[in-house]
């Protein structure tokens, strides 16, 4: 077959629960591999905080949704001869295949590369899949299809309880559960039914293995496994959900062997061209026989799994299966990892890996903290060791959440008696297990509550026994002893906790008496042939290091670790970036990060990858192997900023801004006095250890207060509150006040603008800044609120003074390097909120706008010389783009960035945007104006312009009047409008009229959840009012509405905007057009 | 106990002893691959190794029961893993692996950095060693004597049912090949090494020669009895030990490899086809020379050495991987349907 010319890649889009950065990582990979064959590449996909959307890697991007709409007329301008499905996930495969069904891909003579769509078609329909299994004798779990609940609680029936249902089409296993009862089946099967028409009622294999292995295949048939992974938890968690290792650990070699051959058996008889990942379940105890045993489910593409086993093994799995669906035999592709060997191969793991999920589900208020066979988190970490327990506890630390190993107790204090944490699975689970051992229960109890394999419980009690030995006093310690405890991963914060002492202290005498890590490399042959690159992992289960250190030319660059609500992939963008542009300082760029669903964890990005943890003990350790020139601190986020002052007191030296100077933005104390220096306005503010003091404090400046206490016990961290009731009661509930957790309370101002600058300055000066606007007032975390480039409602006074600000900060602060500043402006009068000396999650987005790669200017700012291949290229670029400060004021047309919730996911979560942020992901889409940007960016987040009906609940006097005139605008929709009876009859006054629908409690017909359930509703504006007594009626139309998979807008700001959106422009007369045709660049 | 592992250049390891207290000497070779240790260690070709396993983490599933073995005990001088798992989850396991290395009389011990013992027999090439747990042993070089014979069984036995009948000259044979060959419906005679089916008068149909340890040059008699074989060119297979053993009794010859092959992961492409396949192995030494009338059948698509000879004309072939897998892919099975299929033994 010849290659083809140009081809199509489908992205994933924002970033949500179920569908993550290992997207990014694919996609990226496989326009690599289609670039070094000559082709032309094609990108739709709305994210712009990916590393896929960059100049450097695709060569046209269309930051538009991708649905079959937008597709199709990509490809009609395009005129594409190839295009790729697998590697944009759930949302590609999705599309490609609707693409397919209407025969749009024929008709514009598109071919399907890879897998062929018959083979995914048949993958994706669970039913015909185990028919198909069924035929060539491989066992499916007894499963029964059913397109109504009605069916669903008689297939249960037959089959006896529990069952598990499953649903196809569904990213992360959405809509899927296990079901004890027809109540709860009842309740599954309606859910799943508003995602799908679908689903799998199924025989539920209690405490089986769950155990997948990752397949490659080639069109000449060649085929091999990768890796093959065993999930800790027992089947009936998620894989997602699961902690999992790499390779598997409790098979023998006849188990291995015996579900390679029938993984590679399946992907054969469905022709696989490319990667494929099959799962598993395995009875621990097959009553008869060697082996029992049934396939779970086959993804025929990409997925979690295959990124995970990719930085697992080295093996570059995305870049592969590109050059596979390129015709290409796996012999004729190189392992790059030893440049020597062939790509036909089966990584050899000399260490093991365990991947533990980040849940952040504590951040939604009313989250089911229960995970099950549907995804909840939002991110994962990897751990690699070369003994189980040193793995599993440097993951844990990687969550970033202050575990310290798997016997920390952060999560249990004030929790349900154990044995109920280990029969129930939640995020504290693993945590769980140590403090039972601890507890003295007993191995066979712990696998009879939790079906975890006893393999493992017996390495938890190992490490719990060996904390145990530890002596109470740290002269006790001996080398012996030191090095027994880092072996079995303890770090020395742990250690010094348990010899009272600081981590520090165990530190120096560590490295006193020689008990020091060695730096080993992944090399895909467990050392039969030696690695070119060097991709490293740090670990005291060796004696040796397999590399030399890289001294003065080296910079440490800190990635962002595991993503979660607030950190996300914009941080990958940053930091694989400035890895990338330290080059042109010659510079080798010594890349840490932890996270295996990301870019900057591909061996090809850095000069040194440390797949390691960004705790101070691990970031000082390879700083003190490498001796670098320094490290850069201030483009992964907030984790590596966190770091910066334990760094520096330990004399590492931070590139950019002064440790002390972060110090001075980062103290509220100081920060606020350096405000009042420089006559900067800011909200009023203070500090109490005493709650009669914030009260009256609160009373003196006026409610309503932004509250942020320094302790949680549970639910939210910041709140406003708008009267003393609120006030008591959040205090009460949820934190503490004390002398050790002091309580911030600062002036919340009501329905005022939220403005943001980022900016790069070198030694105080500003090289260049951009001003951005949100769409919501304040009150909306910026991290989920709409964000428009250049901004629209501002006047060039607020412009200019906010400017200034900037260059005050800059100034005052000696700022070197990346800082965000976050503005209120009401009534012409702008204040501070707050400064961050690091690049904010805007910066891909303003970068791509603006075409000023604000990263390089930020590597730029930490050298005296600019990079000395392009003497002067901070200048050029901002002369070549004819701008000056204020670089959004000439753009001739509007970005906007829309964020992306997942609310779907966390059972119960109240869809409400507030202070704390709630999003997981944001897409980007340009227009001529705002509202084209806008309604793009919100089709992209899975938005859609209603055609069938639209309910109102408009709370409170002041959002009803605010909405008189958006109301009247969608009565043009010409479709019917229901709302609450407050709002109907408020409505009615105005001559807007509208079917009254009786509210969920009220159990009334017509009542609004039979019309969610009747699918008569697609879109919920519920505009929520602070102090309502029927807050919880509202919270549950809300949920209802999400439950049934209907887009709900609870701000006025967004649903102004949406509803100006809907009733002016149609899909139809949206640009097609790509970044460059925008941009110009 | 602290044991330690001395390398031929004075090199010294320490490591905690795990198996039976003794001090011993071998072979140094290390294996990679992750699963199937109570099968490795019961390949008669490891006689003389004294073997490191490059998977850190060993004995997580413990020892199941004899019928799942190799052969009938554990055939390795001596173990060195990183992490010694003394407590075992799987439901065949009868015993620990401690417990079965004790048994046996094989010392065993921990020492972490296995990755730098393998390194360096990569780098160095395969290098004698000894285990010195309390008195000091000889330095002991395996290849110097016919290990073959001291691994083989003494008696022959017959196995299975079918029309046709082959001989399966064990050399050190690894338990599967016979399961292979009679699960296909022959009738096997397994024999030792020396014995000469021609000149025994028996009957047969088919010789296939086994896998075995040390230097093929050492095994002469069952060279004799393969020439004998290519002159009343009866069918024959040779696996490992086997291609080796056939190679020179062709006119081919053989030589040493810097560090072997013995992992479970050695891709190997069949010569003229687009075919690659994933192979387990474990040999120190390779066909140099193709005989004259033969093919190269198979080569290592890493290094490019030699995995396998057939005949141009005649139903006489031989590979150096185990088709019969244990422990590793079984991906090559297909070579036993191959050969009896050509010799026209189904």
């Amino acid at each position: 077959m010849k290659n083809p010319k140009k081809v199509l890649i489908l992205g994933s889009g924002a970033l949500k629960i179920g569908e993550a950065g290992e997207f990014d990582y694919s996609g990226s990979q496989a326009i690599k591999a289609l670039k070094e064959e000559g082709i032309t590449t094609v990108l739709v996909n709305p994210n712009i905080a990916t590393i896929q959307t960059s100049k450097f890697l695709a060569d046209t991007v269309y930051f538009l949704p991708v649905t079959d709409y937008f597709v199709e007329k990509v490809i009609q301008k395009e005129k594409p001869d190839g295009i790729f499905l697998s590697f944009g996930g759930q949302t590609a495969l999705n599309c490609g295949l609707s693409l397919e069904e209407k025969g749009i891909l024929k008709q514009h003579h598109v071919s399907v590369l890879g897998t062929p769509v018959e083979t995914i078609r048949l993958s994706e329909d669970r039913d015909a899949f185990s028919k198909h299994l069924k035929k060539i004798g491989i066992a499916t779990p007894q499963s029964i299809a059913v397109t109504s609940t009605k069916d669903a609680l008689t297939v249960a029936q037959k089959l006896g309880y529990p069952v598990m249902v499953r649903s196809g089409f569904a990213l992360g296993g959405q809509g899927s559960g296990i079901a004890n009862n027809e109540k709860e089946l009842d309740d599954i099967t309606q859910k799943a039914f508003a995602f799908v028409s679908q689903i799998l009622v199924e025989q539920y294999l209690h405490h089986f293995k769950e155990i997948e292995y990752e397949v490659v295949r080639d069109k000449d048939d060649n085929c091999i496994t990768v890796c093959n992974m065993e999930n800790m938890d027992p089947l009936g968690i998620h894989t997602g959900e699961s902690i999992v290792v790499a390779p598997s650990q409790t098979l023998n070699n006849f188990e291995y062997q015996f579900l390679r051959n029938k993984a590679i058996e399946i992907v054969r008889s469905v022709e696989i061209v490319g990667e494929c990942n099959v799962q598993f379940a395995l009875n621990p105890n097959p009553k008869t026989g060697d082996i029992d045993y049934y396939v779970i489910e086959m993804n025929a593409r990409l997925s979690r799994s295959s990124a995970l086993a990719s930085k697992a093994t080295g093996y570059p799995l995305a870049y592969v299966a590109a050059k596979l669906a390129l015709s290409k035999n796996l012999t004729e592709i190189t392992n790059k990892v030893t440049g020597a060997t062939q790509a036909c191969f089966e990584p050899a793991l000399d260490y093991i890996v365990v991947k533990i999920p980040r849940w952040d589900i504590e951040k939604f208020r009313g989250a089911d903290e229960r995970i099950g066979s549907s995804m909840k988190s939002v991110g994962e970490v990897m751990g690699i060791g070369r003994t189980f327990e040193e793995a599993l506890q440097k993951a844990t630390r990687m969550l970033d959440l202050d575990f310290e190993g798997v016997t920390s107790e952060v999560l249990l204090k004030n929790q349900k008696s154990t044995k109920e944490l280990l029969e129930i699975p939640t995020p504290k689970r693993i945590f769980a297990i140590a403090k039972a051992i601890k507890e003295g229960i007993h191995t066979k109890e712990i696998q009879k509550l939790t079906g975890i394999n006893a393999w493992f419980l017996y390495r938890i009690e190992n490490i719990v026994r060996a904390e145990h030995r530890v002596p109470k006093n740290k002269e006790k310690l001996n080398v012996t002893k030191l090095w027994e405890l880092k072996k079995l991963g303890f770090s020395d914060k742990k250690i010094g906790q348990l010899t009272h002492t600081t981590g520090l202290e165990i530190r120096r005498l560590r490295k006193k008496i020689g008990v020091i890590p060695s730096m080993l490399q992944i090399d895909t042959l467990a050392g039969e042939f030696p690695a070119q690159t060097k991709y490293l992992y740090v670990t005291y289960n060796a004696a040796h290091h397999d590399i030399m250190p890289s001294h003065k030319k080296g910079v440490i660059v800190l990635g962002s670790g595991p993503y979660r609500i607030g950190s996300s992939v914009e941080f990958d963008w940053t930091s694989v970036n400035t890895a990338l542009r330290l080059k042109d300082h010659g510079k080798k760029s010594i890349l840490i990060n932890c996270n295996p669903e990301t870019v900057s964890t591909d061996y090809d990005i850095s000069d040194r990858l440390y797949f390691e943890e960004l705790t101070f003990e691990r970031i000082a350790d390879i700083y003190d192997f490498e001796k670098p020139y320094g490290v850069v601190i201030s483009v992964g986020g907030q984790t590596p900023n966190n770091r910066a002052q334990s760094l520096h007191a330990y004399g590492v030296p931070i590139l950019g801004t002064r440790p002390e100077d972060i110090d001075r933005a980062e103290d509220r104390s100081k920060f606020s006095k350096l405000l009042d220096e420089l006559e900067i306005a800011q909200p009023a503010w203070n500090k109490f250890t005493d709650f009669h003091d914030a009260l009256r404090f609160a009373e003196k400046v006026g409610f309503p207060v932004l509250i942020r206490p320094s302790y949680v016990l549970s639910g939210t961290l910041m709140r406003i509150c708008h009267n003393k009731e609120e006030l008591e009661h959040f205090l009460k509930d949820a934190t503490m006040v004390s002398k050790d957790y002091p309580l911030t309370v600062s002036k919340f101002i009501e329905e005022a603008k939220e403005i943001e600058l980022d900016a790069v300055a070198k030694k105080g000066k500003v090289t260049a800044s951009i001003i951005s606007e949100h769409i919501e007032n304040a009150g909306v975390h910026s991290g989920d609120a709409s964000i428009v480039l250049p901004p629209q409602h501002l006047n060039r006074q607020t412009m200019d003074e906010i400017t200034q600000i900037g260059e005050k900060l800059a100034r005052a602060l000696s700022i070197t390097g990346p800082f965000n500043i976050q503005f209120l402006a009401k009534d012409n009068q702008v204040s501070v909120i707050e400064v961050n000396l690091r690049a904010s999650r805007t910066f891909p987005f303003i970068s791509k706008v603006t075409g000023v790669d604000f990263v390089m200017l930020v590597v730029d700012s930490f050298f005296n010389q600019t990079s000395p291949n392009n003497p002067s290229e901070t200048e050029s670029v901002i002369k070549r783009n004819n701008v000056t400060k204020n670089l959004s004021k000439r753009l001739p047309f509007v970005a906007l960035k829309v964020a992306q919730f997942s609310f779907a996911r966390i059972t119960g979560a109240d869809p409400i945007l507030h202070v704390e942020m709630a999003s997981t992901g944001e897409v980007a889409c340009f227009g001529k104006t705002m509202l084209e940007a806008f309604l793009l960016g919100s089709i992209a987040v899975g938005g859609k312009i209603p055609k069938k009906g639209i309910f109102l609940s408009l709370g409170g006097r002041q959002n009803k009047e605010a909405f008189i005139e958006k109301a009247k605008m969608l009565k043009t929709l010409n479709i019917p409008i229901y709302a609450t009876e407050n709002t109907s009859v408020f409505l009615k006054a105005y001559g807007i009229k509208t079917k009254m629908l009786h509210k969920i409690h009220e159990k009334q017909s017509p009542n609004v959840l039979e019309y969610f359930k009747k699918q008569k509703i697609d879109l919920v504006i519920n505009l929520v009012e602070h102090q309502r007594q029927d807050e919880a009626d509202h919270y549950t139309i809300r949920r209802a509405a999400i439950d049934h998979n209907i887009p709900v807008f609870t701000n006025l700001q967004k649903a102004s905007v949406f509803t100006q959106a809907i009733t002016t422009l149609k899909e139809s007369t949206l640009p097609i057009k790509s970044w460059e045709e925008y941009t110009g660049f | 106990m602290i044991g330690k592992l001395v390398f031929e250049d004075g090199s010294i390891f320490e490591g905690r002893s795990f198996g039976n207290n003794t001090s011993v000497a071998g072979e140094l070779v290390f294996q990679t691959g992750m699963v199937g240790y109570p099968e490795s260690l019961t390949d008669p070709s490891y006689a003389g190794q004294i073997l490191i396993l490059t998977y850190p983490i060993i004995g997580s599933y413990g020892v199941p029961q004899k019928k799942y073995w190799e052969s009938d005990r554990i055939q390795i001088t001596g173990l060195i893993v990183s992490q010694y798992i003394g407590t075992p989850s799987h439901f065949q396991s009868r015993q620990t692996l401690a417990s079965w290395l004790k048994e046996n009389n094989i010392p065993a011990l921990e020492i972490t950095d296995t990755r730098t013992l393998a390194i360096k027999l990569r780098e160095k090439g395969t290098s004698l060693g000894k285990i010195i747990i309390k008195n000091d042993v000889q330095f002991y070089d395996p290849n110097k004597e016919n290990l073959v014979a001291k691994v083989s069984l003494q008696t022959a036995y017959r196995v299975g049912k079918g029309r046709k009948k082959i001989v399966l000259l064990d050399c050190g044979a690894k338990k599967n090949i016979e399961r292979c060959l009679v699960k296909r419906g022959v009738e096997v005679i397994v024999a030792p090494w020396d014995y000469d089916p021609f000149a025994e008068k028996e009957q047969f149909d088919g010789l296939v020669i086994s896998n075995g340890p040390g230097d093929p040059k050492m095994a002469g008699r069952t060279i004799q009895t393969i020439k004998k074989g290519l002159i009343s060119k009866i069918p024959i297979l040779g696996i490992c030990l086997g291609n080796q053993l056939l190679a020179l009794a062709a006119g081919g010859d053989t030589g040493k490899l810097k560090f072997g092959h013995r992992s479970h992961n050695q891709p190997c492409m069949m010569v003229g086809s687009t075919r690659c396949y994933i192979t387990t192995q474990n040999h120190g030494f390779a066909v140099s020379k193709i005989p004259k009338g033969f093919s190269p059948w198979f080569i290592n698509a890493n290094d490019k050495t030699n995995e396998g000879i057939i005949h141009q004309k005649l139903p006489v072939m031989s590979v150096q991987f185990h088709p019969e897998a244990t422990a590793g892919p079984t991906d090559t099975e297909w070579i036993f349907d191959f050969f009896l299929e050509k010799a026209k033994l189904l």
